[in-house]
């Protein structure tokens, strides 16, 4: 992400006030969410304690997962067509016993209501026992993309964080595999593979403090999945080591528990908890951010602020604006060849009133052009919550700043401004961060058609709806504040 | 171009008014910016850039700065009626339109470059060449439907484009030339034969433009043919 696109948005969130937007919706009530399925159209995570949250739309979040045994911080992984969930029996924890167990258990859907709803009897695949330096809880599996293994991790920070091999077709522990301590003083482990690099995701911090907890997440990596995981310093995580990932922030405090959701290429997802969401009381609840990667590091992106934006094309830095007449400024214009002893007056940005009389009333066209900072380049991106959303997020409408007039997607799957907000599907507007820290933006829906279409540029000038492709800078776009 | 020379070369132009000049033959006042057409019809090229023109020499529009080339300007420089016919017209080399009190005759060129320098084509034949506006027709032939591709046009400075009559792209403001600087929406060339027509605006500075039809995801149209009989 642009730094100054962030450092602006974190100023303009102090300035919202209203509806807590940064946050799922619904009951998103929830501590060590697994990483999110997506199951049959609907999206699962499970917590400690038993149970979890369903989600339509991956926005608006309710009770009613089902995850038997209770106990601690499960994760979930998909094989094939089923679903594998580990979760611990612990002793206690803490000042108690550490003596734990992990459990897996199959099932083929994670929808309670579909007919082949139903988990196979509980296997143990790790255990500790008090006098170990390990407390086998909180499990976090990786199915290897590169060769199909599956590992699991676990562990707290009473002692080390454990690596061992499952079967991928019964969830049960390798015969004869041994663990592999491979850090230590971490909580709610993740492994991730990309590029040629596992991650070890570990949350530091202190947990289950309401808005005291300084629960945060940090990484290592490594060639082998069996590590060592170094952070970006060269420290292993045997040595503590971790590179932050995600710390407090946006009136939300300890982010735990990471998981990491993929969409597409160019376009992933991170999950957490938020030890306190100080809009809803402290309460525990489910997050979802972008995930972006930075110099092969992961980094949890912000969620997008509602503001007013220059809509930047990264394809050539040209900013998005209606096609109406450039209003040229009177004065300003100095001979500046020739010395002058003038006093220096401020000069007045043009504005909307100075302007809108020469808009026509009816639809306008867009394009894109030199940024100028003038009213018919501002873009107002305003949440519809009510609308619904998409994984993490709700939708937008993008209007002239100080007017209602609309971006929308036409039938042809070119673009328009209407002079009114209306609400409908082709007015909505689908804002993703990208793993490169660039910008996604879809409509809700484009009249006629059953793709799902992007905000492209076709021509430096020309903006249009096409396939996203993550490989062009013609998909990506840049929301800044100049 | 030489003054001396000049009177010369345009009777030269007028015998040859129906017919192709060769390669050879190419006055070489023309060069190295252009050729005379060597044959009757011409394919895009490697990258899709149509280079074979009827250019027709410069309308003179006085404008100091190419600043005032708002929409609103642009549709009233572009929608005014300089000669008959302006909108449908398909001239032949040597053909001569009356402007006012300019006698301007249609030149058929092709373009030694991906781009059509007209501020080249003006000086080298002796005309005004800045605050100045050029009319410029093709037609493309196609042996089937070409449906959902786009124009896209570069010009310095302004420029409209029309396909089959239809205004297809405007480019306003003080523009420099750039390569798939504005598309038009999907458009469909249709079998047979499509008149693409184009004006091209300029106050002071250099004058040129480059167009190519692409399809989606930016490749090329190559499947066409260029003519300007």
């Amino acid at each position: 992400m642009n730094r100054k696109t962030v450092f602006y948005c974190a100023a303009l969130f102090a300035l919202v006030t209203g509806e807590n937007i940064y946050a799922q919706i619904g009951e998103p009530y929830i501590h060590d969410p697994s990483t999110i399925m997506e199951c049959e159209g609907k999206y699962y995570t499970f917590g400690t304690g038993g149970g979890g949250l369903i989600s339509e739309d991956g926005y608006t979040w309710h009770s009613g997962g089902v995850r038997p045994g209770r106990g601690a911080a499960p994760d979930a992984v998909k094989i094939g067509d089923r679903y594998l969930v580990a979760y611990s029996a612990t002793g206690g924890g803490l000042g108690g016993s550490h003596k734990g167990t992990v459990l897996t258990m199959w099932n083929k859907t994670l929808d309670p209501a579909s007919p082949d709803f139903a988990y196979t009897d509980p296997v143990e695949v790790a255990h500790s026992e008090d006098n170990e330096d390990c407390d086998a809880i909180d499990a976090g599996l990786l199915l290897d993309p590169t060769d199909g293994r599956l590992w699991l991790s676990y562990g707290t920070y009473f002692g080390f964080i454990r690596l061992v091999e499952l079967d991928p077709t019964t969830g049960a522990r390798i015969p004869g595999n041994e663990p592999v301590d491979i850090a230590i003083d971490c909580e709610a482990t993740d492994l991730i593979y990309r590029n040629g690099w596992y991650y070890l995701l570990g949350t530091h911090g202190t947990c289950c403090d309401g808005p005291n907890s300084t629960y945060n997440i940090v990484v290592g990596r490594s060639r082998k999945v069996t590590g060592p995981y170094l952070d970006n310093i060269g420290r292993d995580m045997l040595q503590g080591g971790g590179k932050m990932v995600i710390a407090a922030g946006h009136r939300k405090t300890g982010p735990g528990h990471f998981g990491r959701f993929i969409e597409e290429e160019g376009v992933e997802k991170m999950s957490c908890h938020f030890e306190a969401d100080f809009d809803q009381g402290g309460r525990s609840v489910l997050a979802i951010l972008p995930l972006l990667w930075k110099n092969d590091w992961p980094v949890a992106g912000e969620p997008f602020c509602e503001g007013t934006y220059e809509i930047e094309s990264e394809r050539r830095g040209y900013a998005l604006e209606l096609a109406v007449d450039f209003v040229r400024m009177e004065g300003g214009i100095h001979r500046f060849w020739e010395k002058s002893d003038e006093p220096l007056v401020p000069l007045k940005s043009q504005t909307l009133e100075d302007v809108v009389s020469t808009w026509p009333d009816g639809n306008i066209n867009v394009r894109t052009g030199d940024y100028m900072f003038r009213p018919h380049q501002k873009w107002s991106v305003i949440a519809v919550p009510e609308s619904g959303g998409y994984l993490g997020a709700p939708y937008y409408k993008i209007l002239i700043e100080g007017t209602d007039r609309a971006l929308a997607a036409t039938a042809e799957k070119e673009l328009i401004t209407v002079p009114q907000f209306t609400g409908t599907d082709e007015q909505l507007w689908r804002i993703e961060q990208l793993t490169d820290g660039t910008y996604r933006i879809m409509p809700k829906n484009v009249p006629g058609c059953d793709r799902q279409l992007a905000l492209i540029s076709i021509g430096d000038s020309t903006p249009s709806l096409g396939e996203f492709d993550m490989e062009s800078d013609n998909s990506k776009w840049n929301f800044r504040i100049r | 171009m030489n003054k001396i020379f000049y009177p010369v070369f345009m009777a030269f132009m007028a015998f040859n008014a129906t017919s192709f000049l060769s390669e050879a033959e190419t006055p070489k006042e023309l060069t190295p910016y252009f050729s005379s057409p060597s044959s009757n019809t011409a394919s895009p090229d490697t990258d899709g850039f149509i280079r074979r023109w009827l250019i027709l020499e410069p309308i003179e529009k006085p404008n100091r700065s190419n600043t005032v080339f708002t929409d609103s300007y642009l549709r009233d420089a572009f929608y005014t009626e300089y000669f008959p016919e302006q909108f449908s017209v398909f001239p032949k080399h040597g053909d001569n339109v009356k402007v006012g009190k300019q006698k301007l005759k249609w030149h058929a060129l092709d373009s030694n470059m991906f781009n059509v320098k007209l501020f080249r084509f003006a000086t080298n034949m002796g005309k005004p060449y800045y605050g100045v506006l050029f009319w410029v027709v093709t037609a493309i032939d196609c042996e089937e439907d070409i449906p959902d591709i786009r124009l896209s046009a570069g010009s310095n400075s302004a420029s409209m484009w029309w396909v089959n009559g239809k205004e297809a792209i405007l480019l306003s403001g003080d523009r420099r030339m750039v390569k798939d600087d504005c598309l038009s929406k999907r458009l469909t060339l249709k079998k047979g034969r499509n008149i693409v027509r184009g004006a091209i605006i300029n106050g002071p500075g250099m004058s040129d433009f480059c167009v190519r039809f692409l399809k989606e995801g930016g490749i090329p149209v190559d499947n066409i043919k260029i003519s300007i009989k």
